[in-house]
């Protein structure tokens, strides 16, 4: 036992002290922060800069509804003509010229006169204010008062509250089920994929280097390989706590430190996108509403349940693949050579992938039962539909079935492994392995 | 007393016979040779010895005991094809494995430091094996292979890949763990090695022992009562003098000397047989023509096809 221990530890430290999984610890969080952080640094960034816009205005009717915002300031120009507002452009520190026309009210053209592309931020804020008097404008019009156009102004937003056993209530969000499930999904596959096809590398390096036959003679070839899927699967979890920790590190250093007055601008581009929130002014209850709502639902979520579902099934789904990948690598003398035997282990593993996208839309069906209770598809399926609440004797055969077959696979893997390892230059096909399962040594 | 037995040994696999009722016995404290020609079977009993596989039938014995898990730790095994971790660190390396043979790390530190000062190596602990050339890799397996201080060494061609003076150096430091008490089971198809270093030896071929025993005793059952005699007179005097008693075979002259082998034929002493020849002309030099390990592994392999 001592000397599994010794394997494990060198396949962890071999691979912990890698250049290139220093990096990838370190540069995985700082993307992800910066998937969340970019878009709110963005729009932060772009208010910085003040823009004067000239504006002629001929009717004089937008005077009052174009209002300054922290980044555009409106310069009236009066009866100034276009010609020769054009003409001073150069000399004036003018983002831009906006000729409003009296035409506006009817086809709702205005013109915009600027050396360098107007901003998306800018152009939508001067036409939502534009909109907006003219629909007031309009509304007068025809008589109907604006109070009563907004009073039947509605805006339905299902909440989803679902009943426990014991009765008692909870608010909860497909959306966020959705995307839990998902993330969870995707994290597995892509581990299982990565760090499965690391044992298959880590197993032929063996192998072609020869390294194998003294390994052998001092510990059982089961033990080999066992220590090594440890060893691998220990970085997975290592590199997996790592990123949970830097990535929530650094956001919440960036939150605090990059942007101390501006949480809000924050919060609100990580639920809106950057025009919606360029326009925040018009629509400020909204994001703060789902922000709460998200809270709610994820809090409202079996967080530990999914949690553990994770580690459970990433373990569950690794320890499968990986004995699988093992024996892979032990068949072949070297990389070229896995082709024929990876498609039957990629094929499920995709197809699980792949199905997860139309087992979200009805996590109750036929079709994610079964591929949930399946052990070659389960470590994926089972997670999408973990965050709706799956039926506790259906996890439980999920999980029996799971341990089982790797169990199975290992077994299965070890004999494979142990005759491989020592073949050399032979082409390898199924019918060989097949012998090779029946050799009892 | 036989530190290693292996008696009655069959393994099968899928197709083949692969051994057939071997047996070889290993005295403690000698060098055992194993030989036989390519496939013979003998890789297949070093990995039995090893446990990387098991026998279909027959008994292992160990130190006297059957041969069982432990006993992994006790043996030192160099591998014909050989190879190392070609990323890690040599002295890494070879602490690894070295604990993998179960000594602790402070044991195995003390004894590879001790090794590398002897081979003058120390500068090497940092370097990645992929950096080291062939020779140099091999010194390095060498040196994990008998890191641990097994009881049962197994060398698999040792002395391929080194330049003659390392494979003299190597040479010597086999004999040495064979003087500390080391008993050792000697592969190779090098036959003026096996007559070097070996005490007894087992020639397998086709799965079967065919030949087994101590290296003096069987150079004396393959003796083939051939002489070689120089000298200075009448060749053809020597011939007919006693044709019933020798008949001479080849011959050769270089400078007035003449050089001729002569057989045996019957229970004629070499004493008459120098009478003999004295009477044809001046000798100077005689001396039996011993058969070498590599003449009798040549006769042996090709009669038993």
């Amino acid at each position: 036992m001592n000397k599994i221990y010794l394997i494990i530890q060198r396949e962890y430290l071999s691979r912990v002290r890698k250049k290139s999984f220093i990096i990838m610890t370190v540069l995985g969080p700082v993307l992800m922060a910066a998937l969340i952080l970019l878009p709110a640094l963005i729009v932060t960034m772009g208010d910085n800069t003040e823009k004067i816009v000239a504006v002629i205005n001929p009717t004089k009717q937008f005077d009052s509804v174009l209002k300054d915002s922290k980044s555009v300031k409106y310069l009236n120009l009066g009866n100034t003509k276009l010609e020769e507002a054009k003409k001073a452009f150069k000399q004036s520190n003018y983002y831009a010229i906006l000729e409003i026309p009296d035409s506006v009210a009817d086809n709702g053209d205005v013109k915009m006169y600027s050396e360098k592309q107007p901003s998306l931020e800018v152009k939508m804020f001067i036409s939502n204010q534009i909109e907006k008097e003219l629909e007031r404008e309009k509304l007068k019009r025809k008589g109907i008062d604006e109070n009563i156009l907004n009073a039947i102004k509605s805006n339905v937003n299902i909440k989803t509250i679902k009943w426990t056993k014991e009765g008692a209530e909870k608010q909860t969000s497909t959306e966020i089920a959705m995307a839990v499930g998902f993330i969870a999904a995707i994290m597995i596959y892509m581990f299982v994929f990565i760090y499965g096809a690391q044992v298959m590398r880590g197993v032929i390096e063996e192998k072609t280097s020869r390294v194998i036959e003294i390994l052998i003679s001092s510990v059982k070839p089961f033990q080999l390989m066992m220590g090594k899927i440890i060893g691998i699967g220990m970085v997975v979890m290592t590199q997996f706590l790592l990123w949970i920790v830097l990535t929530l590190a650094i956001v919440t250093v960036a939150k605090t430190a990059l942007m101390p007055n501006q949480s809000e601008t924050v919060k609100q581009s990580m639920t809106q996108n950057v025009i919606q929130s360029a326009t925040h002014q018009q629509q400020p209850a909204l994001p703060d509403n789902m922000i709460g709502e998200i809270f709610t639902s994820l809090g409202n979520m079996n967080i530990p349940l999914i949690i553990f579902c994770f580690i459970f099934y990433f373990l569950g789904g690794y320890l499968l693949y990986s004995s699988l990948f093992a024996a892979i690598g032990a068949a072949v003398d070297n990389e070229t050579d896995t082709q024929q035997f990876m498609l039957p282990i990629t094929i499920p593993l995709i197809l699980a992938f792949v199905m997860a996208q139309a087992i979200i839309q009805n996590p109750e069906g036929q079709l994610s039962f079964w591929f949930s209770i399946i052990p070659l598809t389960s470590p994926i399926i089972m997670m999408v539909r973990i965050p709706f609440e799956v039926p506790v004797w259906q996890l439980i055969l999920s999980m029996a079935l799971l341990v089982l077959t790797f169990i199975g696979t290992t077994w299965m893997a070890g004999k494979i492994y142990r005759t491989g390892i020592l073949m050399y230059g032979k082409k390898v096909n199924y019918q060989e392995l097949w012998k090779w399962l029946r050799y009892h040594n | 007393m036989d530190f290693f037995v292996a008696q009655d040994i069959v393994k099968r696999y899928a197709d083949q016979l692969a051994l057939d009722k071997v047996g070889i016995n290993v005295k403690e404290g000698t060098i055992f040779g194993l030989l036989g020609p390519n496939g013979a079977g003998k890789t297949t009993l070093i990995r039995i010895i090893n446990q990387i596989t098991a026998p279909d039938e027959g008994q292992v014995y160990f130190a006297g005991e059957k041969l069982k898990n432990s006993h992994v730790d006790q043996i030192g095994y160099l591998p014909e094809e050989r190879g190392l971790y070609k990323k890690m660190k040599i002295g890494e390396q070879a602490l690894y494995l070295a604990q993998l043979k179960g000594i602790s790390r402070t044991d195995a530190l003390k004894k590879l430091k001790y090794w590398f000062e002897k081979f003058e190596i120390q500068s090497w602990w940092d370097k990645k094996v992929e950096e080291l050339s062939k020779g140099m890799q091999q010194k390095v397996q060498f040196i994990i292979t008998v890191l641990h201080s097994p009881k049962l060494l197994i060398f698999d061609e040792p002395f391929s890949g080194f330049d003659p003076i390392n494979a003299s150096l190597m040479k010597d430091e086999i004999l040495n763990l064979k003087k500390q008490g080391s008993t050792i089971i000697f592969s190779t198809h090098n036959m003026s090695s096996v007559e070097e270093l070996c005490d007894d030896i087992a020639l397998i071929d086709k799965g079967r022992t065919i030949l087994k025993g101590d290296i003096k005793d069987i150079k004396k059952t393959y003796k083939t009562n051939i002489f070689e005699v120089s000298f200075q007179g009448d060749l053809d005097k020597l011939k007919n003098i006693a044709p019933e008693h020798f008949s001479v075979d080849k011959m050769s002259s270089y400078d007035h000397t003449l050089t001729a082998q002569i057989r045996i034929l019957n229970s004629l002493s070499t004493n008459e047989l120098l009478t003999h020849i004295m009477k044809c002309g001046n000798i100077i030099s005689f001396n039996e023509i011993v058969p070498s390990m590599n003449d009798i592994f040549i006769k042996v392999v090709g009669e038993n096809k």
